[in-house]
């Protein structure tokens, strides 16, 4: 089954990415964009019997490699589901 | 004293720790390959800095499932003296033997360059050669140096004295000015609650001759020998 995994940083970490990324937008012209947070997209597939089966997978490969909880949020997708 | 330092596929700095401990200082230093699962009988390991694992993910985040690091974790159970320069602290954060993290510098640089930092507890195996509120000189060299933690945790960690050394300008003051990689509170070393895990991104094992601009570093090093040597004559007395 295909997961599809979102790591970013949380909202009170300085994400100094995301504020270089975001100035250059609006370098560029973008004076619309705000908010701007850089992270991570991870894709895996996962022998799972169920969706469900995928989910627990997944979150606890989040939990103990994927994402770094004092820095960052994760949330995932299990596609077809 | 016995010192392992591990040597990593990506590890840079650990000829240069070996050079320090075992050249200048006189001690019986050795590499630890990061497939063994055996310290080899070392009283300090030291986790030198570099880009384990090519850095892949996040700093330190595969280091940490190695064999040796399984072995690591067991001795700092055990109230072994574990110490992390650079990747090295990158990696026990990873492995949780460390609160908090390192991220990506404020200014988005890699940095390289000699930093004054202070003392703030002087009575830690790690800094009992050096005095509370003395300034060392040592260099800096990383990407992802900036400290985070929870700010209730970091609250609890200076408590407890936990903080051992903060990024300082000329006069000893903690100002952002001095700051060079936007840390938290200056943080540029912390020890774990029990006082024998400690990581901290300047590079002592780079400040240890005058020839290369400094022998600041070997302060800490002096320390774990001094720290060492006192608890061997603490435990012979109360054998005898």
């Amino acid at each position: 089954m295909l997961v599809k995994v979102f790591v970013t940083p949380r909202r009170e970490i300085l994400d100094p990415q995301g504020r270089a990324v975001e100035q250059s937008l609006r370098s560029l012209g973008f004076d619309n964009v705000s908010g701007v947070r850089v992270g991570r997209y991870i894709t895996l597939d996962v022998r799972a019997s169920s969706p469900d089966e995928a989910r627990a997978e997944a979150r606890r490969m989040c939990e103990q490699l994927l994402a770094n909880p004092v820095i960052e949020d994760y949330r995932f997708e299990v596609e077809g589901s | 004293m016995k010192w392992g330092v591990v040597r990593f596929p990506g590890s840079l700095d650990d000829a240069d720790a070996l050079w320090a401990l075992g050249e200048v200082m006189g001690q019986e230093a050795f590499a630890l390959w990061h497939k063994e699962e055996s310290l080899k009988g070392a009283e300090c390991v030291v986790l030198p800095g570099g880009f384990s694992y090519g850095d892949y993910l996040r700093c330190g985040a595969i280091a940490r499932f190695s064999p040796i690091m399984r072995a690591i974790a067991r001795f700092a159970a055990e109230g072994g003296l574990v110490v992390g320069i650079c990747n090295g602290f990158q990696i026990l954060c990873e492995a949780h033997l460390l609160p908090g993290a390192l991220t990506r510098n404020r200014s988005l640089s890699f940095i390289c360059e000699r930093v004054s930092v202070r003392v703030e507890n002087a009575a830690t195996p790690f800094t009992c050669a050096a005095r509370k509120g003395e300034v060392l000189r040592l260099p800096i060299k990383h990407g992802e140096g900036r400290y985070v933690a929870a700010e209730g945790e970091l609250d609890a960690m200076e408590r407890r004295g936990q903080v051992l050394l903060r990024y300082v300008d000329e006069r000893g003051e903690a100002t952002e000015a001095a700051n060079p990689n936007g840390s938290m509170r200056s943080v540029a070393g912390v020890a774990n609650e029990r006082f024998n895990v400690f990581g901290l991104m300047p590079h002592p094992e780079h400040a240890v001759e005058r020839a290369l601009g400094g022998a600041d570093g070997l302060k800490l090093f002096e320390s774990l020998v001094l720290s060492r040597s006192s608890s061997q004559l603490r435990e012979e007395s109360a054998a005898r």
